[in-house]
């Protein structure tokens, strides 16, 4: 079977003053309908990576890569127009904080038809009709209430279903889901990842899912990249996560606490200048 | 039952949180009068000019000084005579003006329009063409565009108008004659056109005199686009840097992650968020014009408010100054409140529950 999402050799870099900025260097991996976690501390690249398979690499930003495809499409080749027919319809994503991320002064309702009407050639009242129906999908108590609702009148576990529904609401093959569950409450988190969980499955879309939460990514993808300084430090099935061989991936397995284990001293991660080179 | 009685008294606390944002409101307004009234009272007393002087001139006998001063109810005690001016303030009576012999609220009915219609065009000038230019600005930020947008801003700010306003006569009237000369309108149209509401632009058009609107609107569109263009370097600078600040935003990211146009994502979702600060800069812009700017009322011979207080205070008329001040002062306080309920409408955030 032909892969989902092809990815040769891509790298982010972005012109600066002092000099060149390499957030992204030589990434290669491929995707299926499955669901694969990025994992990697702040600056390695993770958030660069879903930005570029996007095509949100904010200016300067350079992406070069041997090949970066989508269901047949040559991404590296695509105008804008081709890209605004992708994202949103074939391709979506998710923000981390639906505090920021849903504009303030539009109904959540309203931002959902946007996406729809935006692809679909839909009446308005099919629109929201599908709208409600997704809110519903992504676990909202009172759609016909919520759908009224500005954003910052929802709580953060509330607003984040809303970004969900509004990114899936036109049945994207791939998502990209960046920190989707970072600003939320550790509670709420379980939650909303269950719920976009299910939707995967049932919709056998294609997932990245971007995060520092090695555990996290663990217990709910097929496979894992870490990421460090712009480049895959190593890749494996979660399964096989125990046998972790890379000193970096051990380093943030060996983080996570045990119950009735002394953390004295505290276990400190280990950088090395080789890896990133 | 149950359902519907809950729905009646959530429909009643709704309606009493109408009413009690309304008296606040009424509240607040009539402090805020009252405020105004106080300060321009003491400003009139405390300034070294004597009213009474001003009437009689110097050359009048004590007795006649002394009766004029009773008249007045200056012997009074201050704030006897603080009351006797609200009570005159609020039935709208701020006394005689000296210079003109007419009741000071007569002679405001007559220039604040022209003021209005001015500081309108004006405005109307300066947001129309400030706003857009700012967010091309935004956008292209670096860019020629950008720079071209800077340096028009900064002559804006930087020339002062009574130059421009000469020399642009001296363009567009006297080389050019593609305007009008100072002035509201021709001398032959003065005698004739009888003014409704004292806006010549909509007065004419209201009574269809085309020949009118068309000679008012060669007369106002030189000064109407000075001060635009005053405001417009103002608003547009404000634009560009509100805009900045909402293309930064994550949720930019979001609606281009859902496949939007360009022109969609910086005409409606960053526009309408810089919309909500914006309004407060307009609108105090927009004041700022109603103030009357006597410079280029003076220039273009505008009989508005801003000439007429500068004539009554060279003139030591204190009664028109005083009443002048009161009037500008309560377009402030109502551009202000406008200001404030449009910015509801514009931010949910703020709407009250």
């Amino acid at each position: 079977m032909k892969p989902l999402l092809t990815v040769s050799n891509l790298s982010v870099t972005y012109p600066t003053r002092t000099g060149v900025v390499e957030a992204v260097r030589g990434l290669s991996f491929e995707l299926g309908r499955e669901r694969l976690g990025i994992v990697g501390e702040s600056g390695s690249g993770k958030s660069q990576t879903g930005r570029a398979i996007m095509g949100l690499t904010p200016p300067p930003g350079i992406v070069r890569a041997d090949a970066l495809s989508f269901s047949g499409v040559d991404l590296l080749k695509a105008g804008s127009s081709t890209w605004r027919e992708m994202r949103g319809s074939r391709m979506a994503m998710i923000l981390q904080d639906p505090k920021f991320s849903l504009n303030p002064v539009m109904t959540i309702g309203r931002q959902i038809t946007e996406t729809l009407r935006h692809h679909e050639n839909v009446s308005k009242r099919e629109a929201r009709r599908r709208a409600v129906e997704m809110l519903e999908a992504v676990q909202i108590e009172d759609p016909e209430r919520v759908f009224a609702l500005y954003p910052h009148e929802v709580s953060g576990g509330m607003g984040q279903r809303a970004m969900i529904a509004m990114m899936l609401v036109c049945g994207p093959e791939l998502l990209i889901a960046d920190e989707p569950t970072s600003a939320l409450d550790v509670t709420v988190q379980l939650e909303v990842l269950g719920i976009l969980d299910r939707l995967v499955r049932d919709k056998g879309m294609g997932l990245v899912f971007i995060s520092h939460d090695l555990r996290l990514v663990s217990s709910f993808c097929d496979r894992v990249l870490v990421m460090y300084a712009g480049r895959i430090v190593e890749e494996l099935a979660t399964a096989d996560l125990a046998g972790a061989k890379h000193p970096y991936t051990r380093g943030l397995l060996d983080c996570t606490p045990k119950i009735g284990e002394s953390r004295h001293p505290l276990p400190v991660l280990e950088r090395q200048k080789e890896w990133a080179a | 039952m149950f359902h519907s009685s809950a729905k009646q008294t959530a429909g009643l606390r709704r309606a009493r949180g109408i009413m009690v944002n309304i008296g606040r409101f009424a509240v607040m307004l009539a402090t805020t009068y009252l405020g105004l009234l106080a300060v321009t009272f003491f400003i009139g007393r405390v300034v070294p000019i004597d009213p009474v002087l001003a009437i009689v001139g110097d050359r009048a006998p004590a007795s006649v000084v002394e009766r004029v001063r009773e008249e007045m109810g200056f012997n009074l005690p201050l704030w006897r005579q603080f009351v006797l001016y609200l009570q005159q303030a609020l039935t709208g009576d701020f006394g005689t003006s000296v210079l003109t012999t007419n009741p000071v609220l007569e002679d405001i009915i007559r220039v604040f329009p022209a003021t209005l219609e001015l500081a309108t065009v004006g405005t109307l000038i300066g947001a129309g063409l400030g706003v857009p230019l700012g967010v091309i600005a935004a956008v292209r930020r670096g860019s020629i565009a950008d720079q071209i947008v800077r340096i028009v801003g900064l002559i804006g700010y930087s020339v002062p108008i009574f130059w421009l306003g000469l020399l642009s006569l001296l363009l567009f009237y006297a080389k050019l004659k593609w305007v009008a000369y100072p002035g509201r309108l021709d001398i032959a149209y003065e005698y004739t056109f009888t003014p409704i509401t004292g806006l010549f632009l909509i007065d004419a058009a209201w009574t269809r005199q085309w020949d009118v609107l068309w000679d008012a609107f060669r007369h106002i569109i030189l000064p109407g686009a000075l001060l635009g263009y005053f405001s417009l370097a103002y608003i547009s600078r404000m634009t560009r840097s509100f805009m900045l600040n909402e293309l930064g935003q994550e949720y930019i990211v979001a609606a281009r992650a859902k496949g939007l146009s360009e022109r969609r994502i910086v005409w409606f979702h960053a526009l309408r968020n810089a919309a909500v600060p914006l309004v407060t800069v307009i609108a105090l812009s927009y004041a700022g014009l109603l103030e009357g700017s006597v410079l280029t009322e003076t220039v273009f011979s505008w009989p508005g408010i801003g000439l007429y207080i500068t004539n009554s205070l060279q003139n030591a008329d204190m009664n028109a100054v005083l009443g002048g001040t009161i009037v500008i002062g309560s377009v402030f306080i109502t551009i202000n409140m406008l200001s404030d309920l449009l910015y509801r409408l514009l931010d949910p955030r703020t709407r009250a529950r």
